[in-house]
């Protein structure tokens, strides 16, 4: 086996046996990317030079023994968190060329941890967007058939990881963002609770439903990236003080007296027969592992799209703002006033999608319309939150598909922004609700042209079930 | 121009003297060059997120208790979205609808008559940057984003620009007083908008407003008052509509112009701010708060003048300046003299760099005779190079006063022996002729003998001659 296809539990223990060297693994790593990248097109930025320099690093800890079970891991980094000196573009125009000066606290974990960041990945821009289009600065393709989109917004998160070019890589997940490309690509990704991973460091576009999360070729990967990243941080005021954070304590545990349930809004019109074919198989397979699987019903489902909308365009219009061409980033040209200075910047730097969720967010916080737009969909956020906090009375957690459909293919949607929006209605009311969910490969689904397609099912807990959520996850992946 | 009285209300911006400012660890006193007082957090880079100065919300409670307001138990931060090069991150985290402090007031008195001013609210919220310009261009320097405010609103009570004057006065010395903030209008810590309408006296109808930025001296915001008064009366009487609208006051013309800001542009679409929590004040919060609230200046004069029996100057030259106040508060506890600690403070010109207890072991040294007066000024001055011991001071500097009364004995026989004259003198009645004679002892003893009783030696010895 190549180790671009191993898993990090497998690295980890040629690196302490000393059979590889970090420096081995990051040369392997760049290696593979300059192979396959040229057709995937994960990265906007591969970072040699740093990934050495972070290699002979974990090399040191290797030998002087502080190694932890990232050390000498090569990795890939979503290109909305800050990296000391490499550029973080956030996949737009508007940021380019930015070069932040100082590391996300997640960059900083990882560094400390001993892990080798290879690049910064592709995204939609901003984060806004679910199949890596709306980028302004590549084209990701799906690495299960390159004619289809990668999913996104992380995106390029997921193809880097399903295409073995990293070990693994960080998300971010808005509405989405880590599970619907996971289940796309075929890989596992994680949206942990709100709150247990600090978002500083990360650019914001919705800052009351953004968290970071890893995308990993394993439950039990996913688990350790989570433990090395998850944590309290004081530089971040919604971030959690105390919880635990031993991830994988649970995984390999068996399920017997574990409660799912099968929501039957998620399993309705407009969701692909084979989506929930496959679902339901897993379902039966987490069943025979001893969980007990009933169907339940969440009707509180139906107001989660369009308050998420109205409530992500506001915050998003206003986390945006700080981009006027004057401090950094992109400046329009030939600028006659103050007020020339914002339109023409805003409008040439941000791309067709930013504009409109900037548009719908002003629109929605404007006055006269706030007690209307904002104010309903809070209401309608505290709605979902108490009715998924019903059903976990009875559940442990609750099982449903990450998206309507397998990948589709690029082009396809990228025109019908609807379209697009609805595609998101599995995965955004578990960041309404702050909670954890987990997507996991569940099997293929077969296109018309013969393509086969990667489709994931979701399980989604109560908030810091997230050990919980591996331990089914594991048994699962086990299990097939 | 009997027939219209004024209604004015008044918006006062004060900045916390907090040592960091209100959502970073940036120090927040001014100076600095251009963009050296700022970190990636108050210049907004992207990534960045705020974190509330604790501090913040308990210096803008105690100057709410101050203001006799009540103090939330629940209140929050919101975003006012605007764009403006000083504003790194296009909106200002203020308060919209949960203000920490409301339903206060402002007493005050202007010519003998009694009125009370209400304060509708007052915010915290963080300050915007600079624009620098200069021939080269222009720049944004961020050293004062973030500093922490207070947004102080009263009610429309006032009605003259002698009571917004005296409301003002009064404000500045409450504030100070509290010890939250310096409030000095010429560097910008104090700012104040004016809001005024007219209308006949007799109405209680509210007209439409207009609003004066930008005064910047108490003197400008009475005449800015007059002028914008005068100016709404001949609109009304020649029959034209005033328009709400921001305006800016000329002291070279002495009139008010309009800034041409569309109001119906101002739409700050404000929110509550995602990335901070609503801030939680106990009932042990406020207690805490309220112990820090010291009574009232003039209480406090009138304790100096009344109980420590302080010359009204001296107590009201204290109470001028609430750190020392507050200093010569804490020293008097400990000393039987308190009128002499008083003059030995305002001797000094940085009293307040000295703490309590050195002004008490000091006042205390010159009441028991163990130093002269003039002992003081050198030890404050060996304290402030050096940091040591007052008592070791006093031994390395040999400024123990002479309490050996055979020496001074005879150091005054001696005196009297070589200075015929003086004694002659002083026995013909001149008694200033005494005078000579302590110099004289002063000199043989280097300064060290007690003045008093010196010169009580010295009588008796001359009355025996």
């Amino acid at each position: 086996m190549k180790y671009s296809e191993m898993n990090i539990a497998s690295l980890a223990e040629l690196l302490q046996k000393r059979e590889v060297s970090a420096r081995e693994l990051a040369a392997d790593a760049l290696n593979a990317i300059a192979e396959t990248d040229g057709t995937v097109g994960a990265y906007l930025t591969v970072a040699e030079e740093e990934a050495y320099r972070q290699a002979d690093a974990a090399d040191a800890m290797l030998k002087n023994g502080t190694a932890g079970a990232l050390t000498g891991i090569p990795f890939a980094m979503k290109d909305n968190i800050c990296t000391k000196g490499v550029r973080t573009t956030c996949a737009s125009k508007m940021l380019e060329n930015w070069l932040p000066v100082y590391d996300a606290c997640v960059t900083e974990r990882l560094k400390a941890a001993g892990a080798v960041m290879l690049g910064k990945t592709n995204m939609d821009e901003f984060a806004m967007g679910s199949s890596s289009e709306s980028s302004a600065l590549g084209k990701t393709r799906n690495p299960a058939a390159p004619d289809y989109v990668p999913g996104g917004s992380s995106g390029g998160s997921a193809a880097a990881v399903a295409a073995n070019e990293c070990a693994f890589a960080i998300g971010s997940d808005t509405g989405g963002s880590i599970r619907q490309p996971a289940s796309f690509c075929g890989v596992v990704g994680m949206k942990p609770t709100y709150g247990t991973v600090s978002r500083y460091g990360l650019v914001a576009y919705a800052s009351s439903f953004d968290q970071i999360g890893p995308l990993t070729k394993t439950v039990t990967d996913n688990a350790k990236v989570l433990e090395a990243i998850s944590c309290h941080d004081r530089r971040d005021s919604t971030s959690l003080p105390e919880f635990d954070t031993n991830y994988s304590a649970l995984i390999g545990k068996d399920l017997t007296g574990m409660r799912i349930g099968l929501p039957k809004e998620y399993f309705g019109e407009g969701i692909h027969p084979d989506v929930a074919a496959l679902v339901k198989d897993a379902a039966k397979q987490l069943e025979k592992a001893g969980a007990v699987i009933e169907e339940c019903s969440l009707p509180a489902v139906s107001y989660a799209l369009p308050a998420y909308y109205v409530l992500c365009c506001a915050e998003a219009s206003s986390n945006l703002a700080r981009f006027d061409g004057i401090r950094y980033g992109f400046r329009a040209e030939g600028i006659e006033d103050l007020d020339q200075l914002y339109r023409k910047t805003r409008t040439q730097g941000f791309g067709r999608e930013v504009r409109r969720r900037i548009l719908l967010g002003n629109y929605v916080l404007s006055a006269g319309y706030y007690d209307a737009y904002y104010k309903k969909a809070q209401q309608a956020r505290t709605l979902l939150i108490r009715a998924f906090a019903e059903l976990f009375r009875s559940y442990d957690m609750l099982l449903t598909p990450v998206a309507p459909t397998p990948a589709y293919k690029i082009g396809e949607k990228s025109n019908d922004p609807m379209e697009m929006a609805l595609g998101d209605i599995c995965t955004v009311p578990v960041n309404l609700g702050g909670l954890p969910a987990i997507s996991v490969p569940c099997g293929m689904s077969a296109a018309a042209d013969g393509a086969k397609l990667p489709v994931g099912f979701q399980l989604i807990g109560p908030a810091f079930s997230e050990a919980k959520l591996y331990q089914a996850a594991a048994a699962y992946e086990s299990g097939v | 121009m009997a027939k219209y009285e004024s209604v004015i209300g008044l918006e006062v911006h004060i900045e916390l003297r907090t040592k960091t400012k209100i959502f970073c660890d940036c120090p927040a006193d001014h100076g600095g060059d251009p963009n050296t007082r700022c970190c990636p957090v108050c210049m907004g880079m992207p990534g960045t997120l705020p974190v509330l100065n604790k501090r913040v919300v308990e210096f803008a409670s105690r100057a709410g208790m101050m203001l006799n307001c009540e103090i939330a138990h629940f209140s929050k931060m919101d975003r006012k979205n605007y764009f403006y090069p000083d504003l790194p991150k296009a909106y200002q985290i203020s308060q919209l609808d949960h203000p920490l402090c409301e339903h206060g007031y402002i007493d005050i008195n202007v010519n003998g008559e009694e009125k009370r001013i209400g304060i509708t609210r007052i915010h915290i919220e963080e300050d915007a940057g600079k624009l620098v310009h200069t021939d080269g261009g222009s720049g944004a320097d961020c050293n004062r984003c973030g500093v922490p405010l207070i947004e102080i609103v009263s009610e429309p009570d006032i009605r003259t620009a002698a009571q917004a004057r005296a409301y003002l006065e009064r404000l500045r010395e409450l504030i100070r007083w509290v010890g939250v903030s310096d409030c000095q209008m010429e560097t910008g810590s104090m700012r104040c908008d004016v809001n005024l309408s007219i209308r006949p006296v007799g109405d209680t109808n509210l007209y439409t407003r207009t609003e004066i930025k930008n005064l910047n001296s108490f003197k400008h915001i009475v005449a800015a008052i007059d002028a914008e008064k005068a100016r709404q009366i001949d609109e009304t009487e020649a029959g034209r509509a005033l328009v709400q609208e921001t305006r800016r006051y000329d002291p070279e013309k002495d009139k008010t112009y309009s800034m041409r800001v569309k109001e119906n542009a101002n739409d700050y679409r404000y929110f509550p701010d995602p990335d901070l929590v609503p801030i939680i004040l106990t009932d042990e919060d406020h207690a805490r708060f309220r112990a820090m609230i010291p009574d009232l200046p003039e209480e406090r004069l009138a304790k100096y003048v009344n109980e420590l029996k302080l010359p009204e100057a001296t107590a009201k030259s204290l109470c001028e300046e609430p750190v020392l106040a507050n200093l010569f508060s804490a020293a008097a506890e400990q000393v039987q003299q308190p009128k002499l600690l008083a003059n030995l403070m305002l001797a000094d010109s940085d009293a307040v760099s000295i703490p309590a207890e050195i002004w008490t072991e000091l006042t205390n040294l010159c009441a028991a005779n163990k130093i002269n007066r003039s002992a003081p000024a050198k030890l404050l001055e060996a304290y402030r190079e050096t940091g040591k011991d007052i008592s070791a001071l006093v031994q390395e500097l040999g400024l123990e006063q002479v309490q050996d009364t055979g020496l001074l004995n005879s150091v005054a026989d001696e005196v009297i022996a070589a200075n015929p004259k003086a004694v002659a003198d002083y026995k013909a009645g001149k008694e200033a002729a005494i005078k000579a004679l302590m110099g004289q002892i002063m000199k043989r003893t280097k300064g060290a003998a007690n003045p008093q009783e010196a010169t009580a030696l010295l009588k008796e010895k001359l009355a025996k001659l």
